[in-house]
C-alpha cells in the first residue's frame, strides 16, 4: 500500500524477463511517476546556453509542473513554478526571453526572476503584506545543479548530489563535450515531435541496438544508396551484431549507453568518413580542406555526428550530436525535442572554421529526426495500440538473459553487446526501486531574505 | 572535378556559404507593395506551377512533383517563427536536390514505417500573390496553404503560407526546373508534430 492509498504490487508488475503493458497504460501508474520519478529523483530541465545571461528565462516542465527556467538578476540558475501564488494562473506566458520581472496577467502580482514577491496592487484592500510572507513568493525546485551546462532539478532533498547521481555516466558525457572547443557546444533550435505513446517507449529505445535495422530500414537503405563498398550511418549494425563491437553499458541509477566509437577507424577523419550525405557536404568538404589542410580531417570529425547514445535517466537522451528531451504529456502521450547543438570557439582553436563547421553540422543533425525518429515513433504509437490486448499483458526485454559469458560487470557497470535488452531490464530494476518508494518532495520559496 | 562529379542528384557542391548568404537575403524583405505583379500571365503560370505542385503531392506522383524543382534548387521549412539562418540553426527541414531525392527515395522504399500505410491528402493552396525581383523574370509566390492529412484513422491539418521563388518562364507549360526555392512557413513550425513526414 502505497502513501496515496492506491495499491500497487511492482513486483507483480515488473519482472527480471518482462514488464507489464499496466506500466505504459495505467493513468495511475503515470500519475505516480509523476512524483516518484519527475520529482523524486533528479531531472533534466535545460541546457545553460538556453540562459545565457542574468534575467534570461525559458518556459519548461518537470513532470506536468510549469517551471520557468531562469538565471536571475544575481546570475542565480532557478527552476521557479510558473504559477501565481495568489490564484495560480502562470505569470510567464512566452517560450523565453529575458525579462526583469514577471507580471501575471489576471490580478497583476509581480516577482523578481528569483521568485521573490515585489508588488500587490492595491495593497491597502489587504489586511496583511504579503511581501513580508515567505509563502507569496513563487514556488522554486529546492535543489537545482548543473553538470556541465546540464541543468537538473528535483524536489527530493534525501536525492544524492547530482555528481554522486550520475556517477559513472559522467565519464561518456565528459567524452562527448571534450571532443568540441572549449569542451563546450550551445543548443541551436531543434526538430520537435510527439507522439501517442507512454514516454518510456522512448526511453527503453534509447539504447537499443537491436531495432535499428528493422525500424530503421528505410533509412539505411537511403543513406546508402550511392555508397557502394563504403557504407555509411548506421551501416555497422549489419554486421554480426551479437559479436559486433558496438556495446552497451549500464550505470546505475537508470542511466545507459551505447558506445559505437569502437566500430570507428582509427584517426582523424573517422566520424565524417561514415557520414551519410547531406546538402553541402562536398562543396564544405572542399573548402575546409583547401583552407586547413591536414587539419581538416579533426574539423570535419566535428561536423559529423559523434557515434555514442548516452542516456540519462529520466529524460535526457544525448546521442549523435543531440540533445533529444522527453517530456510525459500523458500516460499515452510524450514530446520529444530533438535540440541541435553547434560548436562555440571562443579561443579561435579552428582558426576561423568554426562556421563553416557548424552549417554542415546543422545539417548532419536533421537528416536522422526526419528520415529516422519518425518510424521510431510511429512504432512506439503501434506498441501504445498493441497493448490495448489485456489479456496478452507482457512486453519482453530478455534478450541475452539466460547466455553464459555474455555480460561483463565491473565496478557496477553491466556491459553486454548492443542488441542485448541488459540495458532495459536494468534501468527497469531501477524505475522500480523509485516507483514503490515514499520520498517527501518539497519546493523552496527561495530563501529571499 | 569532371562534370558527372557534379551533378547535384548525387553529389552537393552548391550548397555552399554563398548560396546560403543569398537564400537567406532571397527570403527577405521580397514582399514590397512596389514588387507586386499579381495580375497576367505571372499570376496565372504562378497558379498553374503551385496548382500542379499540389496535384502531384495528393496523388503522390512524388517523382513528377520533383520534376518541377529546379536542379540547384533548395528546399526549407524553417522550425522558427523568425526563420532564422540555416547555418547557425536546425530547420524543421532543409533539403537540397539530393536530399529531396534522398526524402522520395525513402519512401518508395516501402520500409518507411511513417508512411506505412501512406498518408492521404488534400491541399488548398489561395492568396496567390506574385512579386517580381532584382532578377529579371525571376519571381517570389506566396500563398497560403492548408494540407488535411488521413493518417491512422485521423484527419489533421498542416498550414502556414509558402513562399516558391520560380526561375523565369522557359516556355515549358508544365513547369519543369521552375522552382528554384521553396519555403514552407507553418504557423505551428516551433511546435512538437506529431508523425511529421508528409511532403509538404
Amino acid at each position: 500500500m502505497t502513501g496515496d492509498g492506491t495499491a500497487f504490487d511492482f513486483d507483480a508488475l515488473i519482472h527480471e524477463d518482462k514488464v507489464h503493458r499496466s506500466l505504459y497504460t495505467n493513468p495511475a501508474i503515470f500519475d505516480r511517476e509523476l512524483t516518484r520519478i519527475f520529482g523524486g529523483t533528479w531531472v533534466y530541465l535545460a541546457h545553460e546556453s538556453q540562459i545565457p545571461e542574468p534575467d534570461s528565462f525559458f518556459r519548461t516542465r518537470l513532470g506536468l509542473r510549469p517551471i520557468i527556467m531562469v538565471r536571475d538578476g544575481d546570475g542565480v540558475i532557478r527552476a521557479l513554478y510558473n504559477r501565481c501564488t495568489h490564484r495560480g494562473a502562470t505569470v510567464c506566458r512566452a517560450a523565453q526571453g529575458t525579462a526583469k520581472s514577471f507580471a501575471c496577467p489576471y490580478h497583476g502580482w509581480t516577482f523578481a526572476t528569483s521568485g521573490k514577491l515585489l508588488g500587490v496592487p492595491w495593497r491597502e484592500g489587504y489586511a496583511h503584506d504579503h511581501r513580508q510572507e515567505d509563502q507569496f513568493n513563487l514556488a522554486q525546485v529546492p535543489r537545482v545543479e548543473s553538470y556541465r551546462g546540464f541543468i537538473f532539478g528535483t524536489l527530493n532533498m534525501d536525492a544524492p548530489a547530482l555528481a554522486d547521481h550520475l556517477g559513472p555516466v559522467r565519464g561518456p558525457i565528459d567524452d562527448w563535450l571534450d571532443r568540441n572547443p572549449g569542451g563546450k557546444l550551445v543548443l541551436s533550435e531543434a526538430n520537435r515531435m510527439r507522439f501517442k505513446g507512454n514516454w518510456k517507449l522512448a526511453y527503453d529505445n534509447s539504447a537499443d541496438g537491436y531495432h535499428v535495422i528493422f525500424s530503421h530500414r528505410s533509412l539505411l537503405m537511403m543513406e546508402n544508396r550511392f555508397a557502394g563498398d563504403d557504407p555509411k550511418g548506421m551501416s555497422f549494425y549489419r554486421q554480426r551484431p551479437d559479436s559486433g563491437r558496438v556495446r552497451v553499458y549500464y550505470f546505475g541509477n537508470g542511466h545507459h549507453f551505447k558506445d559505437k566509437r569502437p566500430t570507428l577507424a582509427d584517426g582523424p577523419g573517422a566520424i565524417w568518413r561514415i557520414e551519410g550525405l547531406h546538402p553541402g557536404m562536398e562543396g564544405y568538404e572542399s573548402e575546409i580542406r583547401e583552407r586547413y589542410g591536414a587539419r581538416a580531417d579533426a574539423m570535419l570529425d566535428l561536423a559529423g555526428s559523434i557515434p555514442m547514445n548516452i542516456n540519462i535517466f529520466p529524460n535526457l537522451l544525448i546521442l549523435g550530436n543531440h540533445i533529444q528531451v522527453l517530456e510525459p504529456l500523458s500516460y499515452n502521450e510524450t514530446a520529444t525535442t530533438w535540440y541541435g547543438t553547434a560548436i562555440v570557439d571562443d579561443e579561435d582553436e579552428l582558426d576561423g572554421a568554426a562556421d563553416l563547421i557548424n552549417a554542415l553540422r546543422m545539417r548532419t543533425q536533421e537528416q536522422f529526426p526526419i528520415f529516422g525518429e519518425v518510424d521510431d515513433l510511429t512504432n512506439f504509437e503501434e506498441i501504445q495500440a498493441g497493448l490495448g490486448a489485456e489479456e496478452d499483458p507482457w512486453v519482453y526485454m530478455d534478450r541475452g538473459l539466460g547466455l553464459p559469458d555474455r555480460f561483463t560487470e565491473k565496478d557496477g557497470v553491466v556491459s553486454g553487446p548492443a542488441t542485448d535488452e541488459v540495458f532495459m531490464r536494468e534501468y527497469m530494476k531501477h524505475y522500480k526501486t523509485l516507483m514503490a518508494a515514499d520520498p517527501e518532495l518539497s519546493i523552496s520559496r527561495g530563501g529571499h531574505d | 572535378m569532371g562534370a558527372t562529379d557534379r551533378n547535384p542528384s548525387n553529389s552537393s557542391y552548391y550548397v555552399t556559404n554563398d548560396f546560403y548568404a543569398k537564400l537567406v537575403a532571397d527570403f527577405e524583405g521580397w514582399d514590397l507593395e512596389s514588387r507586386r505583379i499579381d495580375e497576367g500571365p505571372s499570376l496565372v503560370r504562378a497558379r498553374s506551377i503551385l496548382f500542379r505542385e499540389a496535384r502531384y503531392l495528393d496523388q503522390d506522383r512524388l517523382r513528377d512533383w520533383l520534376t518541377l524543382f529546379s536542379p540547384e534548387c533548395a528546399y526549407w521549412i524553417p522550425g522558427t517563427r523568425n526563420r532564422g539562418d540555416p547555418r547557425r540553426e536546425i530547420a524543421f527541414a532543409f533539403h537540397d536536390r539530393r536530399q529531396l531525392e534522398d526524402r522520395v527515395y525513402r519512401l518508395e522504399t516501402g520500409f518507411a514505417w511513417s508512411q506505412t500505410p501512406v498518408s492521404r491528402t488534400s491541399r488548398m493552396i489561395t492568396n496567390i500573390e506574385v512579386f517580381d525581383t532584382d532578377e529579371p523574370g525571376v519571381t517570389m509566390v506566396r500563398s497560403n496553404f492548408q494540407v488535411t492529412e488521413y493518417w491512422n484513422g485521423q484527419i489533421r491539418f498542416w498550414t502556414g503560407y509558402a513562399v516558391h521563388r520560380l526561375a523565369p518562364e522557359s516556355g515549358d507549360d508544365l513547369g519543369v526546373g521552375a522552382i528554384l526555392a521553396k519555403q514552407v512557413n507553418l504557423i505551428d513550425c516551433d511546435e512538437n508534430h506529431r508523425n511529421p513526414s508528409i511532403t509538404l
